[in-house]
């Protein structure tokens, strides 16, 4: 039995086999409406959560199967001092697979050594968040037609940014991949990325105006800057604007350049951009759950 | 005790200058029954400076723990004043409540009954299994807990 807790978990044949199934699932759904007949998904969720919950839970129902579990601490024994061991060893008795998001770092990893169910991490804390990775993954793969040789940049909060990092880390196996890095001197990629990619001689450049390199994009990748990330008000006020994407901006970028974004959005994407057919977001979704049917069919083993 | 000799014991020698008290720390060598002296900065050939601990009549130490701490670090064993073995230390795969993980965002700081475990990752530093931060000397929150 395998857990996902890292995205770094999987090979590059591990992902390309999820990918190539999710896609199969894209062009098929019926065929896969009953390969989870049966099977019970428990979704543990100690905080809130908007689209990785739905998306496991729309996934599961979509395969046929049937959800359980919680939304938030409050509604668990968590409330009452129950420790991460003992819930999933209970719930290893009602369930064949556990999803669990929790705002302590290590905490899937703790569910992984006490589970006889696979677990999937689905966010712990500022740590890893493996299913946002692989459909960030299958969102370039469906829309570009590839994974290697491309140029991504990646703006905003790079310092703070799981999903970024993960990013950065599973596009690093893949052939000529270029990387701008778009962010203010103080939340640059942490060293220990910068120097995972000098070692493979990834080319990267670190920059902090988007609207200076966007042009050289194939693929924009944003996330939320916020303002009390800044050291000073003067450096805020300098850098805020090249941080919020507009129609302005887009008019500098490649006409097949896709935007993406994680999502929760505030306001780092004006909601003008939403109609921009390179706009591809809400798209990202929708990968989101087709890759999640792809994974827990593969750790099910149906 | 005399800190010269030794009748029986051991002496953990070749620790880099100003760790002694760490390693006093993390083996809890203030519990010990017996004489334990820390002699500071003494001259060695090799680094210039370098601390000493002498434990008189135990030899029972856990060698994991002082690899961990410092794989350069040499154990002579004492036996009948002479050195009856010399042990020369290597860096252990993981180390199980020796140290405990500072990270506050980690499932370790809320949930108090988990080991404190940390893995040796790319052949020179140890990461906390859970939330995999780094262990860096001198910044851990508490000594050893059995």
């Amino acid at each position: 039995m395998k857990h996902l807790i890292d995205p770094m978990d999987l090979s590059v044949e591990e992902i390309d086999g999820i990918l190539d199934l999710a896609k199969k699932i894209i062009a098929s759904p019926k065929d896969y409406a009953h390969k989870c007949q049966g099977k019970k998904l428990a979704t543990l969720f100690y905080e809130p959560s908007t689209r990785t919950r739905l998306s496991f839970e729309a996934a599961m129902w979509e395969l046929g199967g049937s959800v359980l579990g919680f939304s938030s601490a409050d509604a668990s024994s968590a409330a009452k001092g129950e420790s991460v061991a003992d819930t999933v060893r209970t719930v290893s008795c009602y369930a064949d697979i556990i999803a669990m998001r929790h705002p302590k770092e290590g905490a899937a990893k703790v569910a992984s050594l006490y589970s006889k169910i696979p677990v999937i991490n689905a966010g712990d804390g500022g740590h890893q968040h493996p299913t946002q990775t692989l459909t960030d993954l299958l969102t370039i793969r469906s829309l570009k037609g590839r994974l290697g040789t491309m140029t991504l940049g990646l703006c905003g909060d790079l310092k703070f940014g799981r999903t970024v990092h993960s990013l950065i880390r599973a596009l690093m196996r893949y052939e000529n991949v270029e990387f701008y890095l778009i962010s203010p001197q103080e939340l640059k990629v942490p060293e220990y990325i910068r120097e995972a990619m000098r070692q493979k001689n990834i080319v990267f450049h670190e920059v902090e105006r988007l609207e200076t390199v966007i042009g050289e994009l194939d693929i924009l990748y944003m996330t939320r800057v916020q303002r009390e990330r800044f050291f000073n008000e003067e450096d805020y006020i300098r850098l805020r604007d090249s941080y919020i994407l507009d129609m302005e901006k887009m008019a500098l970028a490649k006409k097949d350049m896709i935007v993406m974004h994680p999502l929760p959005r505030v306001n780092e994407i004006s909601v003008e951009v939403d109609k921009d057919p390179r706009a591809k977001y809400f798209d990202q979704v929708l990968y989101g759950k087709y890759v999640r049917m792809a994974l827990m069919m593969t750790m099910l083993e149906v | 005790m005399n800190v010269d000799s030794l009748e029986q014991g051991i002496v953990i020698d070749h620790i880099q200058a100003g760790k002694s008290m760490e390693i006093y720390k993390i083996m809890q060598l203030g519990k010990l029954d017996c004489s334990v002296a820390i002699i500071k900065n003494a001259k060695s050939k090799k680094s210039g400076k370098k601390d000493i601990i002498k434990i008189e009549h135990t030899t029972d130490v856990d060698f994991d723990v002082l690899g961990f701490i410092d794989p350069n670090i040499t154990v002579n064993i004492i036996r009948d004043g002479k050195i009856a073995e010399k042990k020369h230390m290597h860096m252990p795969q993981q180390v199980v409540n020796v140290v405990q993980c500072k990270n506050p965002r980690c499932i370790t700081s809320v949930e108090q009954e988990l080991p404190h475990v940390f893995k040796l990752v790319d052949g020179d530093k140890y990461r906390c299994i859970y939330c995999e931060e780094e262990y860096r000397p001198g910044k851990s929150k508490k000594g050893r807990h059995f």
